[in-house]
């Protein structure tokens, strides 16, 4: 789950991080008056979307009136941004951060992970901020430090120490570096961070270090102990389709292909689409309807899949561990009859009672083909769409 | 010989008395394994499917000499069951629970590895030595006693490879699911260790996915230190960036940990990669000339 940046600045702000002064405006209105709250003469105004990018996109803007502040909310509230970071459709705005002005003297770069490699929450730090930190660990990775933090000790302050003089910062700097740090580290272990990022983390014209952007990602296992952050969540940044299958506990990844995919399993997902392309066809979506794959959960999948107007097949491929094929043959059935499918419908049943499956399936008359193992399934879905 | 558990292993089960503990310690019992107890807190003294349930692994541990644990608590109680079972001295811990915090596994990671306790999974389907000893989830009838160790970061693609093996009349020496997590206790490194140490695998079979690094490492620990047939598979070479497949660690970060960076990897440690999913045991067959 992502957060918004000005919902991690919330977060900075708590753990005591220099941030601006803003305000998370929903209407023109909004916005405006929040310039009086905030005080000054220049403001900037940040649409608020899940993805980076946004200044080159148009999203952001340096303003020094209460009119201009208008002008840009009502072009951009209930729009879409587009920025390299997203698809073609791009993501909705619907709040603009509305905050001070900061002059920037330098910029820099702070981050962190977890390192899967190390098992380790690992900093990133660099003098290289206010870019795309990735191409500067491709073409310099010299210029990225890092500090591995263990988990049974925690953060120390001479790994921020460390850092902090090889970023070449200023004595005040580097203490207001070590605070910067050791508050990012106990956030991300309190809050089940993912991802962190700060791009940039400014030393300001007066020689500060603030906090200009703010970049959260949180572990979607731990959001359940985390009331505080669910109240975070910001549907209207996700997907359609996945936030529905998110609601029926199923996975789902949309695709650009025209082959429906239902599939037990995570990696039996993933192997599905890609016999599919290996056979000259294109998958249209992950979707994994996981251990119990009861009746209900085959409909709601099938409803996902075919929503995507392009999908002219489906796949379903099973491999009955715990769960009786039979059973599944049935949700299957009730399915095709429920949503009432119109497209070709390929099944491959194994393990659990997988003759029994099949035999349910023949008996049914309707227009289910059954296919003879993983290999056939695939040929036989790719042949429907005239594929191959 | 197998590797890990045998016949003689004596397992017991944490969450044994709720609905997933219940179902699989049955069918373990059903398969051979030597299940000699459980442990849920405040019901100590009872007893379930006809052995004792115990309110602390310690306990457990001292009234039946449990050598692995195995463990279905909710994914919010894990950490504390999985760092129980490493106090009270069980050597062996399968977590098959799915959803735990990365940052609890952080910490779990780190203390059984100074522990020097062996974890399996989380997220995972288990572990299982056919005809001896069944410790998860995976459905016993699919397996046959024989000769490839098949290890996987997907339940679903180890059955894959279980079938096709016992199709072809291989069999397994013995099956380990390390899981779909970010943070597995057992990596794929370990599994090869054990599986090249072990007289009974003869080849295997690593079904890796996207996500991370840890096949890449496992390539270059190969060059070095496997002399068996290996035949391999990732999967997610159609799986688009930056969206999570379904596993926790199954996602292309960066422009790092695809399919192809992998496939390459183990291709030039000498492994027999498949693109077909359909056919690790044919190529199997093809490279050891079974």
């Amino acid at each position: 789950m992502n957060l918004h940046e000005y919902q991690a600045k919330q977060l900075f702000a708590q753990y005591g991080l220099p941030v601006s002064e803003g305000v998370a405006a929903k209407t023109p209105k909004e916005a405006a008056a929040a310039a009086d709250a905030i005080g000054g003469d220049k403001w900037v105004v940040k649409a608020q979307v899940h993805a980076g990018g946004r200044g080159k996109a148009g999203g952001v803007k340096l303003v020094s009136s209460k009119d201009e502040i208008m002008e840009f909310a009502k072009a951009q509230l209930g729009t879409n941004l587009v920025t390299y970071q997203t698809d073609e459709k791009g993501q909705p705005v619907n709040i603009i951060l509305v905050e001070t002005c900061t002059d920037i003297a330098q910029e820099l770069y702070l981050g962190a992970v977890v390192d899967r490699a190390s098992r380790r929450i690992t900093f990133m730090a660099s003098t290289e901020g206010g870019v795309d930190i990735e191409t500067v660990a491709e073409n310099t990775p010299e210029k990225i430090l890092k500090a591995e933090i263990d988990p049974l000790v925690g953060a120390q302050p001479y790994q921020a120490r460390q850092l902090a003089y090889k970023l070449n910062l200023n004595p005040t700097q580097v203490k207001q570096f070590t605070k910067i740090f050791l508050g990012l580290a106990a956030m991300f272990e309190d809050k089940d961070f993912a991802l962190l990022e700060i791009n940039p983390l400014v030393i300001t014209s007066e020689g500060n270090l603030h906090c200009l952007d703010g970049k959260i990602g949180i572990d979607g296992s731990a959001v359940l102990r985390h009331p505080d952050l669910q109240d975070m969540y910001d549907p209207t940044q996700e997907d359609e389709r996945e936030r529905l299958a998110a609601e029926w506990d199923l996975n789902y990844v949309a695709l650009d292909g025209n082959i429906g995919c239902m599939v037990n399993g995570a990696g039996l997902a993933m192997a599905t689409m890609d016999i599919i392309q290996l056979k000259g066809g294109k998958p249209a979506n992950f979707l994994d309807v996981g251990g119990g794959a009861t009746k209900e959960r085959v409909i709601e999948a099938f409803k996902i899949i075919l929503s995507d107007e392009s999908v002219e097949a489906v796949l379903v491929n099973i491999f009955g561990g715990i769960v009786r094929c039979d059973l599944i043959a049935e949700g299957i059935i009730g399915a095709v009859e429920e949503v009432g499918v119109k497209v070709p419908v390929v099944v491959r049943l194994e393990g659990n009672n997988a003759e029994l499956g099949k035999e349910v399936l023949r008996k049914s008359g309707l227009n289910i083909i059954a296919a003879d193992g993983f290999n056939d399934a695939a040929e036989k879905v790719v042949a429907s769409v005239g594929g191959a | 010989m197998s590797v890990l558990i045998n016949k003689d292993t004596k397992v017991i089960c944490q969450g044994f008395t709720g609905a997933q503990g219940t179902l699989h310690s049955e069918q373990a019992i059903e398969y051979g394994t030597k299940m000699v107890g459980g442990v849920t807190p405040g019901k100590g003294g009872t007893t379930h499917l006809g052995l004792p349930v115990f309110n602390t692994v310690a306990e457990a541990a001292e009234a039946t000499g449990a050598d692995a644990t195995v463990i279905y608590v909710p994914a919010a109680f894990c950490k504390d069951s999985i760092i129980e079972a490493a106090d009270a001295g069980i050597e062996l811990i399968v977590c098959i629970t799915e959803g735990i915090p990365t940052i609890d596994m952080l910490y779990v990671k780190e203390y059984v590895v100074r522990k020097g306790v062996r974890l399996i999974g989380p997220n995972c389907p288990g572990i299982i030595t056919p005809g001896e000893c069944k410790i998860g989830i995976m459905p016993g009838h699919i397996h046959q006693v024989g000769k490839v160790g098949i290890v996987s970061r997907s339940g679903t693609l180890t059955y894959e490879a279980v079938h096709q093996t016992t199709a072809l009349g291989f069999g397994q020496s013995t099956c380990i699911g390390i899981g779909g997590d970010p943070i597995p206790g057992t990596t794929f490194i370990d599994a090869l260790e054990l599986f090249q140490n072990d007289p009974q695998t003869e080849a295997i079979i690593m079904v890796g996915e996207i996500g991370g690094t840890a096949e890449d490492e496992a390539a270059a620990y190969i060059k070095e230190h496997v002399t068996k047939p290996i035949v391999s598979y990732i999967a997610g070479v159609t799986a688009p960036e930056g969206k999570r497949m379904g596993h926790a660690g199954a996602i292309i970060a960066g422009g790092k940990g695809t399919a192809a960076e992998k496939f390459a990897a183990l291709e030039a440690a000498g492994v027999k990669t498949v693109a077909n999913p359909s056919e690790m045991g044919l190529a199997l067959k093809e490279l050891t000339g079974w």
